[in-house]
């Protein structure tokens, strides 16, 4: 008898626990409609389909999906605008010397960091040192290993000297400005941007304020906060249930579910996506296997499967938002034509194909479909592919470190917006020539663009490059990605631009 | 006293185990957590620089050694990604899986016993394939698709919740009401089959001899269930209830991803593909203690239950 009345006693608590909590639930619904929406707070939540989970020092940053992100923490003498160009930034402007050597920039006065210090050129020049790598055996950020000497001049100058002339260097200072001698930067990041950084909270959000003292067109949003969701899925159910107002990068088969609360803004990914092919490993150490596989793909077919249509068709190692050194005469160097593919295939001695592996990273779904599209399409002429989906990092480990692959599908970026950053690597010695491409042409094409003194012909010279690797096939060249972002209606000023970042100092709440 | 110390020596011999063997493995296992952060950016330089840096150049044994050294002085390390102590990063984690975990496993227990009970009772009777069908179906659908299902129901549909907008313990109603989602995702397979599993030890029971003879000499047959067959039929479901304590920690992790709850099955699934031994290292010793406990407390609880597992008869 008394274990019933337990029992009962038991059962009722919990009815109760229950019920309160559905009361609790409803007591929130009704306080929801009460507290402030977020465009009447003026902040937005944006989807994130990548933690930040690396160092948040911006020399220190490896990943891409934390760069993106911190940009609208850290500035540096220059900046990237969404056209390609380069404007003044920390610096007010610079000069360059006659021997092409010597930077002198004149910096901005009354620039405050996050924590209220003002700018000065001891950090300034503290900041590039530390970049050269001074004190360390190695540069902290490589292209910074061209640098001959950092020099503060007085209060507001500071020149950065080159050991040989480099066009194109102007576009890696961009590189963040830190207040010199802070050791937080790993976990508590200070810059000048138009966001201050609030928190991190691993494996769920990150957020951002509006920096009140920012020296240029201050952020229209007064908070940002990164949700991080690496389901698809439940990322789009975030959408749906009205827990994010953002999010790009979105896979391209859930555009089509957004629902009528949202609007699509369409860019393109700086980034090129191939199949590339390691040179040095038979059969595609020959140019007419390599050529036979450009001919057997149907790279329109890939789009409409893998992509639900969206892309930009691309020939070479450039992608379209790199708009001065973008070759569009290339796009087309190899149509679709199996027969053609046959052809070279039984020329290079293998008239009855092969069988061959595509590497792919299985943590991008689209590089997987990617790859299942194009195993179809060399069956059509004879080339048995087996599909070796593989870890990210040991992607990164054995075949794009360790060289030791046959083909893979990825996509390929560049660390700066230079046309060099995307075509340096196909140069024979190059430590990251993961395709193992070795061409002579190529190699001295690329040290004439190097040495070209005047832009016109640097152009033409990086031009001449991408020809090289098309007509030579070194990769199956197949697209730039559309980058699709979801825009909660009511918001706007979304931009685009070459390098990967989101930039939300634009992005506002109409009217 | 005796029974208590020899609880504690395997505990410690586990414990022990799990977080050599969880050492070994990834020294096993490819991917090496130097290429890991420096991803594409890693020259042969710098990844010997940072394993220098990280100390994983030392012999596993000496790295093993250190870590343990760590543990005891109350050091777990600092995070190779985050760059955070791996205490201060995993705190928050724990106790919101500590939340969904007790919360769906009070679900198992309230819905499973009656209705494990319940349908011993009326076994054989009209409804029971239909019975039979739902609690296959129940424990055949994996908590991931029931977890995008309720999402849908509840979050889009009926707007109870808002899926991936989980509020934090900082305001600890709204929390645990958006937590009763995902726990119901985990507990549906799990209840279903305590229910499968209370029903034929209950019945198992139901045909024994005594049974027969208590209800032969005039006992009512809800009486002999209530007061004799539960009280043997108990033990292997309380056993199967502390196995469940643990694998509701397993479903979470999937569960965690789908609800978009910052709890510790995303961190681990995180740290394991970012190879971030300090954080892993600590996730499974954290989990192993869970397991280890749960299979005391039903050993316990078995022992009040059956008094002839005190003195180590056999049932």
């Amino acid at each position: 008898m008394k274990k019933r009345i337990w029992a009962l006693l038991l059962t009722a608590l919990v009815l109760s626990a229950v019920l309160g909590g559905c009361a609790d639930g409803s007591g929130d619904d009704g306080a929801q409609s009460t507290t402030p929406t977020r465009a009447e707070t003026n902040e937005i939540v944006v989807g994130l389909m990548n933690d930040l989970d690396d160092s948040l020092d911006p020399h220190l940053t490896v990943k891409a999906g934390t760069r993106e992100v911190m940009f609208n923490v850290f500035e540096g003498l220059v900046k990237p605008t969404p056209e390609g160009e380069l404007i003044p930034a920390l610096a007010e402007k610079y000069t360059l010397s006659d021997d092409q050597r010597t930077y002198t920039f004149t910096l901005r006065q009354g620039v405050k960091f996050h924590n209220g210090q003002e700018m000065t050129a001891e950090d300034v020049v503290w900041s590039l040192r530390r970049c050269a790598g001074e004190g360390q055996d190695a540069p902290l950020v490589e292209a910074f290993a061209a640098i001959d000497a950092v020099e503060q001049v007085d209060a507001s100058t500071v020149t950065v000297t080159l050991k040989e002339p480099n066009g194109e260097f102007l576009a890696y200072l961009t590189t963040a400005i830190l207040p010199a001698d802070y050791t937080g930067q790993d976990t508590d990041p200070v810059g000048t941007g138009p966001f201050r950084f609030v928190s991190r909270s691993a494996q769920d959000a990150i957020v951002l304020e509006k920096f009140d003292d920012y020296w240029g067109t201050p952020a229209y949003l007064d908070k940002v906060t990164f949700k991080i969701n690496e389901n698809a899925d439940s990322l789009m159910m975030a959408l749906q249930s009205g827990a994010i107002d953002l999010c790009n990068h979105l896979p391209t088969a859930n555009a089509a579910q957004i629902g009528e609360d949202f609007y699509i803004e369409e860019g393109a990914m700086s980034l090129v996506q191939a199949l590339y092919l390691n040179n040095a490993q038979a059969p595609f150490d020959n140019v007419l296997v390599r050529q036979a596989l450009c001919y057997a793909t149907d790279r329109q077919e890939i789009l409409d499967l893998a992509f639900d249509g969206y892309g930009t068709l691309v020939g070479s190692s450039m992608y379209p938002t790199l708009s001065k050194y973008f070759d569009e005469t290339l796009t087309d160097t190899y149509s679709y034509d199996p027969e053609k593919a046959r052809e070279l295939l039984a020329q290079a001695g293998y008239p009855d194909g092969f069988s061959m592996t595509i590497t792919v990273p299985s943590n991008y779904p689209q590089h997987v479909d990617t790859a299942e599209v194009l195993a179809q399409q060399y069956k059509a002429v004879g080339i048995t592919v087996e599909i070796l989906p593989v870890e990210w990092n040991v992607w990164v480990e054995d075949a794009y470190t360790g060289r030791n692959f046959q083909s893979t599908v990825v996509g390929v970026d560049a660390s700066a917006m230079t046309a060099r950053a995307m075509l340096e690597r196909f140069v024979s010695t190059a430590g990251d020539n993961f395709i193992n491409y070795q061409n002579s042409d190529y190699d001295t094409l690329f040290a004439q663009a190097q040495a070209a003194s005047d832009e016109a012909t640097q152009v033409q010279l990086y031009k001449d490059l991408q020809r090289n690797l098309a007509e030579n096939a070194a990769n199956v060249y197949i697209q730039a990605p559309a980058d699709l972002v979801a825009v909660r209606k009511g918001l706007e000023g979304v931009v685009f631009y070459p390098i990967y970042v989101l930039d939300l100092s634009t992005v506002r709440y109409t009217g | 006293m005796k029974y208590v110390l020899g609880r504690l020596v395997m505990l410690a011999v586990t414990m022990a185990a799990v977080s050599f063997l969880t050492f070994a493995a990834f020294d096993l296992i490819s991917g090496d957590p130097a290429t890991a952060m420096l991803g594409t950016q890693a020259t042969e330089e710098k990844v010997e620089a940072l394993r220098e840096e990280l100390g994983l150049n030392h012999p596993l044994l000496v790295r093993y050694g250190s870590w343990l050294a760590g543990f005891f002085t109350g050091d777990l390390g600092m995070s190779y990604q985050y760059r955070q102590p791996v205490g201060e990063l995993l705190a928050p984690k724990v106790a919101v899986t500590l939340w969904l975990t007790l919360l769906s496993f009070l679900m198992i227990v309230v819905v499973s016993l009656p209705l494990g009970l319940l349908s011993a009772r009326y076994a054989g009777g009209p409804w029971d394939g239909l019975w039979a069908g739902v609690n296959q179906f129940c424990m055949a659908v994996p908590p991931f698709f029931t977890g995008i299902l309720l999402s849908y129901l509840f979050g889009i549909v009926l707007r109870w919740f808002v899926p991936g907008d989980f509020p934090g313990l900082e305001a600890p109603g709204k929390a645990l009401w958006y937590l009763v989602f995902p726990a119901l995702a985990i507990a549906l397979p799990r209840a279903a089959m305590t229910v499968r599993m209370l029903r034929s030890t209950v019945v198992a029971e139901m045909n024994k001899a005594y049974v027969r003879t208590a209800i032969s000499r005039g006992n009512d047959r809800g009486g002999v269930l209530w007061h004799h067959v539960l009280k043997n039929a108990l033990v292997p479901v309380v056993t199967f209830l502390a196995q469940t304590l643990a694998e509701i920690v397993a479903g979470s992790i999937v569960v965690e991803q789908v609800f978009g709850i910052p709890g510790l099955g995303r961190m681990l699934v995180a740290s394991i593909s970012g190879r971030d031994y300090p954080v892993v290292q600590a996730i499974v010793v954290i989990l192993a203690l869970w397991v280890v406990a749960a299979g005391t407390a039903a050993d316990l609880l078995g022992r009040r239950i059956d008094p002839r597992l005190k003195i180590g008869g056999r049932v």
